[in-house]
């Protein structure tokens, strides 16, 4: 396939009988002219006018289906019926012009196709659908600035917001995350900075966790917390839910972004005799920095748009609560769930303006992810590079300099001391403490 | 491991071997001797993959000694009982466990096609920024958080597959499982018969669970070996004849534990599923009528008014579940690793 791909025919060169045995001989073109290169891949006219022509048949049969003979209605099924008729019509076309094989290769492309189609087109319509229907709830200002603490069940959208869920969102996230980051990433270096027994049977449980069910986490927290100790449902209590959650997420992401770290930077740090604490330092961590970010993050989003855990563990208010470790602190998924549990349209409008709030939260954390971690370890931006590169020149001039003057130095005492002079080809021993920064921004 | 033991040694002592008779000094020690700085990062790393454990141990430890009081009152009744009252001492998973199961197996019918084929798009169609958009786009559908999607569920897909529901079950009614009917027997045909069921739940659970199976058959496929590709095509075959004797076989591992991966996550989705069906306590075959549960399902439903005997009975079924998901996905990636695609070298 990439043989297809790479320019070829370009010069091919003189075959001489000399040419070694076992090598591929390619046949001298002879005085032929090489055409341009051939396109191999995509679509011929007909092959259009055959998608085109099954498209409409399909469309005319689904319409004839339903406007005519009619035990069907509805849009889902007007699709499906269109999409099998345009499948058959479609067969049906390519069989004029090809063989079995050919119509077989034609078919699957469509089905896979459509399959891709139909996978981003309902991720596109959930979100957009969410967004759409908040647009009821978003243009009031007080949305975001009031929270539900005076208005009731009947009120219009000019009263009330989601002030005191958003804070909560963040306060519970914040909290987790004051827990998550530190814990996982250290514990994703243990697994693979330090290694061992232990280590496999650390790994073996934390990939067991991401099994864990998250409304079991919701009721163990609920359980061994809040009926045991605290007797009051509180925000401490549903971000230890969350904890619970994102800790084998981000230890997961995380051991995988530590594994892709190169190995022969590792081997470069110990060969230059640093110590294994210096090396995760100064180069695991700045190498797999960007990937750590986005690990975190997307734990983040994941964390972020859990409800059942904190269905269980926060319980739902209408006030702002401060103190996370009294009272009931709702966070954004539990009072779209809370709002769309009642009957009256205001409230489903509220309950879709919080999802819409949700969803551009998650999808700002995710554009940050990929801002950061769209590049794999040790890949830098030009800026980066750049930088690196002033850097080590800065470096370079430094130990030259040095060396220089060491070789003055000695130089000189040789005169004094009728020492013999070290030869000025050996270069003298570099700094002892590189600048290790270079390697980290 | 042997690789850090040799260069942990911040400073050796530089070896002094008699030039004359070298078997005379002492053979170097080559055993680690860690720095302070070195000590202090190990066992702080230690420590935090103890406390991992501790905590995840303390889940399983804790869930499993709750559940136990239960479990001891209700025996194997607990797995074959439908009712669930734990004050009358007559409760049992087998209606809401059967209700999971059932969900999560529709889920996998719209799941699997759809994962394998975007799948296969990303990984044999799609070319270049496309390939990375297409990527980029299955990771963001795994962050939406379920609640969203079970509001899209319960305002826009309930009402616009009911009557796909009621034309399945009239034609296909003959099947017991697309059956609706009362209990005397009578075929349902209103629409309210077909609300908040199975059928739905399973939709909706589905769409959740693709991004997951995309991305482990994705990684499958995109590993199969460009030589076997080319040997394929240069056979004269088709791209779909390539796919069907290269790149399938090739990810075979990564399809079936893929597709697990997506069970295990389908067993426990909890919100979408909550605000979808009506939860009732008896087995109902009949996936297209109203009316299914879920062990998550009854959790969240019945926490708040729990004793603290039906918190230890609702320990119990989250237990089972756990387990389940826990053997589905140890299962899962032990498939994944041992395949041709999951392993390191080839």
């Amino acid at each position: 396939m990439t043989i297809l791909l790479e320019p070829t025919g370009t010069v091919i060169p003189e075959l001489t009988p000399t040419a070694p045995a076992h090598t591929t001989t390619i046949p001298s073109p002879g005085g032929t002219p090489i055409g341009p290169r051939r396109r191999v891949r995509g679509a011929r006219l007909d092959d259009r006018f055959n998608l085109l022509g099954a498209a409409s048949a399909g469309i005319a049969v689904a319409v004839l289906l339903f406007g005519w003979f009619s035990p069907l209605s509805g849009g889902v099924g007007w699709l499906l019926v269109a999409f099998i008729a345009f499948i058959g019509f479609y067969a049906l076309l390519v069989s004029f012009a090809s063989d079995w094989q050919e119509v077989k290769d034609r078919v699957m492309g469509v089905l896979l196709a459509s399959a891709g189609v139909l996978l981003f087109g309902a991720l596109v319509f959930v979100v957009a659908f969410t967004l759409v229907r908040g647009q009821e709830a978003l243009p009031h200002l007080n949305f975001f600035t009031q929270s539900m603490e005076l208005a009731g069940p009947l009120d219009g959208l000019e009263v009330g917001g989601i002030v005191h869920a958003i804070l909560g969102t963040l306060m519970q996230i914040s909290m987790a995350l004051a827990i998550t980051i530190p814990l996982g990433i250290l514990t994703a270096l243990f697994l693979n900075e330090v290694g061992g027994k232990f280590a496999r049977f650390v790994r073996t449980i934390s990939d067991a966790m991401t099994a864990l069910p998250s409304i079991v986490a919701g009721l163990f927290v609920y359980s061994a917390i809040i009926v045991l100790i605290t007797h009051q449902r509180s925000g401490f209590a549903a971000a230890m839910a969350i904890t619970v959650m994102m800790l084998p997420i981000v230890i997961r992401a995380s051991d995988i972004v530590l594994r892709l770290v190169p190995g022969n930077l590792r081997e470069a740090a110990y060969a230059l005799g640093s110590t294994r604490w210096r090396t995760v330092w100064h180069v695991v961590l700045p190498t797999a920095r960007p990937g750590l970010a986005t690990a975190v993050i997307l734990g983040t989003a994941r964390g972020i748009g859990e409800t059942s855990p904190v269905l269980l563990t926060s319980g739902v208010t209408a006030v702002v609560n401060w103190n996370p470790f009294e009272g009931p602190m709702i966070s954004l998924p539990l009072q779209v769930f809370d709002f769309v549990k009642s009957p009256e349209p205001n409230m489903i409008a509220r309950g879709f303006g919080s999802a819409a709030v949700l969803i551009l939260l998650v999808l700002a954390l995710f554009v940050i992810a990929r801002l950061i971690g769209g590049k794999g370890p040790g890949q830098l931006g030009r800026r980066q590079q750049e930088r690196v590169i002033a850097a080590s020149a800065l470096d370079l001039q430094r130990i030259t300099l040095q060396g220089d003057r060491r070789v003055l130095l000695d130089a000189s005492a040789a005169q004094d001391d009728h020492r013999p002079q070290p030869s000025a080809s050996t270069p003298s021993a570099p700094p002892s403490d590189p600048n290790p920064k270079e390697t980290s921004s | 491991m042997s690789f850090s033991t040799l260069f942990d040694a911040p400073a050796v002592e530089p070896p002094t071997i008699d030039p004359a008779n070298p078997d005379s000094s002492p053979r170097r020690s080559l055993a680690a001797r860690p720095s302070v700085s070195d000590s202090v990062f190990r066992s702080v790393a230690f420590l935090a993959g103890c406390i991992t454990v501790a905590i995840m141990l303390a889940v399983g430890v804790f869930l499993s000694l709750r559940a136990s009081e239960a479990l001891g009152v209700a025996g194997f009744s607990f797995l074959v009982e439908q009712d669930w009252s734990p004050e009358s001492q007559k409760f049992g998973i087998a209606s809401v466990l059967f209700g999971t199961i059932t969900i999560a197996v529709i889920a996998m019918c719209v799941a699997v096609p759809l994962a394998l084929g975007t799948a296969l798009l990303i990984s044999e169609v799609a070319q270049g920024r496309m390939r990375s958009t297409l990527v980029t786009l299955v990771d963001l559908m795994a962050a939406v958080p379920s609640v969203v999607f079970g509001l899209w569920g319960v305002f826009f897909l309930q009402a616009n597959v009911i009557p796909v529901a009621t034309w399945i079950s009239t034609y296909f009614g003959w099947i017991p499982f697309f059956r609706v009917e009362d209990i005397t027997g009578q075929t349902l045909t209103e629409a309210s018969a077909f609300t908040s069921s199975a059928f739905i739940a399973g939709i909706v659970v589905g769409l959740m669970v693709v991004p997951t199976q995309t991305s482990v058959m994705r990684e499958a496929f995109s590993q199969a070996p460009i030589g076997e590709r080319e040997a394929a095509f240069a056979l004269g075959s088709t791209r779909w004849g390539m796919i069907r004797a290269v790149v399938l076989p090739f990810g075979r591992g990564g399809i079936i534990g893929g597709t697990m991966l997506g069970l295990g996550r389908a067993l426990g989705e909890t919100i979408a599923v909550y605000m979808i069906i009506s939860p009732i306590f008896t087995i109902n075959w009949e996936v297209l009528k109203t009316g299914t549960n879920s062990v998550s399902a009854l959790i969240a439903l019945r926490y708040g008014e729990s004793s603290s005997f039906g918190l230890s009975a609702l320990m119990a079924a989250g237990l089972v579940l756990f387990l389940i998901t826990l053997v589905i996905n140890f299962t899962a990636s032990s498939i994944v690793a041992r395949s041709r695609s999951g392993a390191e070298s080839d």
